[in-house]
């Protein structure tokens, strides 16, 4: 009998406590009916069975009923259930959202096989940043190495793509043969490259991404073995490669086997091969990394020239993302976690609130004989409903949102540029979801069951008492304090971007139009066709009407931060990694006037420096300041890898690595000086375009012009410069955003709160309020005893969360482009904003509060 | 409590253990053993009902208004203090009644298409 009364614990203890004592006795007389031995044994099977269905079903009843009563209290309180609703779906929002996109970037294993075991090799400076390896070190590395299992080399390609629809400009990644088995991948369809492939130097075959595939030849499997043409070099499609992969990174758009002219690179200083390694099973990274360091210090030693000083950085592929980003993402998390708390601590303060309005309710319940238990389980649905439906809501805000985060993806990684919600990130808002409805109606919930001493029932009885009033402060307190720290935050994190955004480039952004036509090899190794080029097109564009000027270049500024090379000038050799050095650039006459860039002294490239005349350079002033100092650098010569160069122009610096970067100083050189093919990668191929005209109508004429230059080029990258310039800014914009929308959020939720405990107050000392007024207070005093609530509230979270906030702040500081994490700008407006927070909840309880009129309140009593 | 037809409709079809139940306190009042019994006695044996599908149903039964829960009872040596007594509600019998037309509209019009039971 103990045992079945232990089974009956399976019901409800509503439903025990009502039946169990009868069910008991049932049972009893159905023991002593039945046999002992197998008919017992069926007895007691049967029973069990019979429990649990039952069980279950009663359970399933009281939900059901519970559901029911659930949806008529919630609809009979609309202003209730949206707010709550509301609240619970922001909040729950926000987090799926920041979770989402910072998951996808810092915590999802990237879909490679044992991909934490998958690590990049670097070269470190003695000073900060890291560079490629050059392909003899890449070697060494490679054949003196015990800590990796497999070891590969790869470097980006630009690729002219002729003869598929117009012309395309494509990254391709070039690779050694054990890149691809080593990150375990296979192509969906066709067949990768082997180590026969590069044995027999067999590199004219290459890859396909997904999305290339499906572009440019419509997912036709039949292009396996097509030839196509790659830089002019005809090139047979041996694979497609499923859609999730991307390697190096998302832009990334076809693979080729590296040549062994590459592979077999002699110049040890010329660092520009990627290497990515297995390591070794057992083999840790502290390991492997203390082992390439004893190579790169033996390296140092053999080849001083070029290694001295050299180190051997060992990072996981994970994180291979700047800090900038990862802060930037780990900022947007904590400001999600304060909107969470906010959005906790409101529902809270809702189900608190509510369930003194609905005391007498459930007095009256509980009065007419309905278990605690019942009311508990009751209360518990109520607040999992509100949860479930907000936590719904929630969910399709992030799932709408996500793809708009975007651009907080960092381009360094091997993932897909936009990041999507995915069943964990699902799970997790679920549960947060759960534990917010049972955390946050368990409070009400008990407080209910507590004491049942009926006192709502008697008439006048005033509800709220002090405990409960000092934890909805707290509350309160609580929610202002998280929405100063997203406040100053977001103020610090604006006043940053707003500072980036005013920082001078250097040159002018408004009316230049830019794009790129890169010029293949070999056909364009010749000077003279080069020339030929470059002057059909430009004479083609200045005639075009509404145009001012236009010029080409190697590189436009901020799209590529490197080629950089030793500076050798007033007797003081450099060995490049020194510091002394400048950035590079090939660029025809008038590419200054038609960026912008003012001439200070001397003149520009002229098309007279040409091939048999003697080297000239025009650099910034910061390469005059640094390596001429005091002195006027023109007619002044230095030497540099392309060798000997006389100044014949100083310009005004122009920020190469983007807004946020210090940049070297910089040396342009004579376009009609590059000598035949060398320094391939630096030949002239971004044209830039200084027009009045609009660019819908300038681009087509463009296209035309270049056609008829070379109808095989492809035009990529068309862009303003202008764009080229906000696009530095546009994952601060949208990190900035997002923060500033949670702020919003929070600033709007902590009003909410205020307003609500102070319109609690005020029902509840109605009747103080009218013996005051009847007594002669004045109105002003009336609002003083509100307003002073409010301000008291207010100042208890405002202070605590100024700390919080400069807290914050400093840990985000590399975020912060200089701005102190103590401006005083912000803080002064965060403050009052709190204070324009703390007047906005006060308003309607204050209203309410001076409308009390005596005499209704004594006629109630 | 006044109920109307949709009170009555939105309950039918009855499921088998409540128009039992209802059958077993349609005439006198009983507590939970007494209807087992009834239904066996009933059925010939052939609807045993558990406790726990007999409580569950009388829970539901309260709730829906269906039967009451009776303060009358029987002499004391008649008695066992643990046992509550049901009876069928004015609700109930109107259910039950409504139940009743509803089958027998059905075998009637299975008899018209000629399904007639076999004879025993």
């Amino acid at each position: 009998m103990r045992f079945y009364r232990a089974l009956l614990h399976l019901y409800p203890i509503s439903f025990r406590r009502e039946y169990g004592a009868e069910m008991s006795a049932l049972f009893d007389v159905r023991v002593r009916q039945t046999s002992r031995g197998f008919g017992m044994m069926v007895l007691w099977l049967a029973t069990i069975v019979e429990v649990i269905a039952n069980a279950a079903a009663v359970h399933w009843d009281v939900l059901r009923h519970d559901l029911r009563y659930t949806v008529r209290t919630l609809v009979r309180s609309p202003g209730f259930a949206l707010t709550a609703i509301l609240v619970t779906a922001l909040g729950i929002g926000a987090n799926t959202a920041a979770f989402s996109v910072a998951d996808f970037v810092l915590l999802r294993p990237l879909p490679f096989a044992d991909p934490d075991r998958l690590v990049k090799l670097w070269e470190s400076p003695p000073g900060p940043g890291r560079f490629e390896l050059s392909p003899p070190n890449y070697r060494d590395y490679e054949s003196q190495n015990k800590s990796f299992s497999a070891m590969g080399a790869f470097h980006n390609t630009s690729v002219n793509l002729v003869g598929q629809g117009d012309p395309q400009r494509l990254t391709g990644s070039a690779m050694t043969a054990d890149v691809m088995p080593m990150l375990g991948v296979k192509p969906l369809i066709g067949r990768l490259f082997t180590a026969e492939d590069q044995q027999k130097d067999n590199y004219g075959n290459v890859v396909l991404s997904y999305g290339l595939w499906q572009r440019t030849f419509g997912g036709d499997a039949a292009v396996l073995g097509q030839r196509v043409l790659l830089n002019g070099d005809p090139s047979v499609i041996i694979g497609i490669m499923p859609r999730d992969f991307h390697f190096p990174t998302a832009e990334t758009a076809m693979w080729t086997l590296m040549p062994r002219s590459e592979r077999e690179n002699d110049e040890r200083d010329n660092t520009w091969f990627q290497s990515i390694a297995r390591l070794k099973p057992g083999v840790s990274i502290e390991q492997a990394r203390a082992q390439m360091n004893v190579i790169a210090a033996s390296l140092a030693q053999r080849y001083p020239k070029d290694n001295k000083g050299i180190g051997a950085a060992v990072i996981t592929l994970r994180d291979e993302l700047s800090t900038q980003s990862q802060l930037m993402l780990i900022a947007l998390c904590g400001a999600a976690i304060c909107v969470l708390l906010i959005a906790c601590a409101n529902l809270a303060n809702l189900l608190i609130a509510r369930s003194l309005v609905r005391r007498r309710e459930l007095d009256v319940r509980l009065a007419l004989g309905a278990g605690r238990e019942r009311l508990v389980r009751q209360l518990m649905t109520e607040s999992l409903v509100i949860a479930a439906i907000g936590g719904a809501l929630g969910v399709a805000i992030a799932v709408t949102s996500v793809p708009l985060l975007s651009r907080l993806v960092p381009n360094s990684l091997p993932l897909a540029d936009t990041p999507t919600v995915d069943l964990r990130v699902l799970v997790v808002a679920a549960l947060v979801t759960a534990l917010t409805g049972i955390a946050f109606g368990v409070f009400p919930a008990l407080r209910a069951s507590g004491k049942g001493d009926l006192s709502a029932l008697r008439e006048g009885s005033r509800s709220g008492g002090g405990r409960r009033a000092r934890v909805r402060s707290a509350l309160v307190v609580v929610e202002v304090m998280a929405s100063v720290v997203l406040l100053v935050s977001s103020g610090l994190l604006l006043r940053a971007l707003s500072r980036v955004e005013s920082t001078d480039p250097g040159f002018q952004t408004d009316g230049i139009v830019t794009m790129r036509t890169a010029l293949p090899r070999p056909q364009y190794d010749s000077n003279t066709v080069r020339e030929q080029f470059y002057h059909r097109v430009l004479d083609g564009v200045k005639a075009l009407p509404g145009v001012q000027n236009a010029a080409y270049v190697s590189f436009l500024p901020m799209t590529m931060g490197g080629g950089i090379f030793p500076v050798e000038a007033n007797g003081v050799p450099s060995n490049g990694a020194d510091g002394r050095n400048a950035s590079v650039r090939y660029a025809t006459p008038a590419y200054f006037a038609t960026m912008g860039i003012p001439i200070r002294a001397g003149r520009d490239v002229e098309e007279t420096d040409e091939i048999n005349r003697p080297q000239v350079a025009v650099v910034s002033e910061s390469f005059a300041k640094k390596y001429f100092p005091g002195e006027n650098a023109v007619t002044k010569s230095f030497k540099t890898t392309m060798g000997e160069l006389e100044i014949v122009g100083v310009v005004g610096d122009i920020k190469v690595r983007g807004l946020e970067r210090t940049s070297e100083p910089q040396m342009y050189l004579s376009y009609r000086q590059q000598r035949g093919p060398s320094f391939p990668f630096f030949m002239p191929k971004d044209l830039v375009i200084r027009a009045t005209a609009p660019m819908a109508q300038l681009v087509p004429a463009v296209r035309r012009i270049v056609h008829e230059a070379d109808p095989t080029l492809p035009i990529s990258s068309v862009q303003s410069m202008a764009s080229i310039v906000s696009d530095q800014t546009a994952t601060r914009a949208v990190q900035v955003r997002v923060i500033v929308a949670f702020a919003a959020i929070a600033f709007f939720l902590a009003a909410v709160g205020i307003h609500g405990l102070l319109a609690f107050a005020v029902s509840t000392r109605k009747h103080e309020i009218g013996v005051r007024m009847a007594l002669g207070a004045q109105r002003g005093a009336i609002v003083g005893l509100v307003v002073r609530q409010g301000v008291v509230l207010a100042l208890c979270g405002v202070i605590p969360g100024i700390a919080l906030a400069y807290a914050a702040g400093k840990t985000m500081q590399s975020l912060l482009f200089g701005v102190e994490p103590g401006d005083a700008v912000t803080f002064a407006a965060a403050a009052a904003l709190c204070v324009v927070m703390t007047l906005a909840g006060s308003l309607l309880p204050v209203l309410r509060a001076v409308r009390v009129a005596p005499a209704t309140v004594f006629r109630g009593e | 409590m006044a109920h109307s037809q949709s009170d009555i409709s939105a309950l039918i079809p009855l499921p088998p253990a409540t128009f039992h139940i209802l059958m077993a306190v349609a005439q006198e009042d009983r507590h939970g053993y007494g209807i087992i019994q009834d239904v066996i006695r009933r059925t010939n044996g052939e609807l045993k009902l558990s406790a726990g599908t007999l409580y569950r149903s009388v829970q539901r039964m309260l709730e829906q208004g269906l039967i009451d829960e009776t303060d009358d009872r029987p002499a004391p040596e008649l008695d066992d203090e643990r046992r509550r007594y049901y009876r069928i509600s004015a609700f109930g019998t109107a259910v039950a009644r409504a139940e009743t037309r509803r089958m027998t509209q059905l075998v009637r019009m299975a008899r018209t298409q000629g399904l007639l039971p076999e004879r025993a």
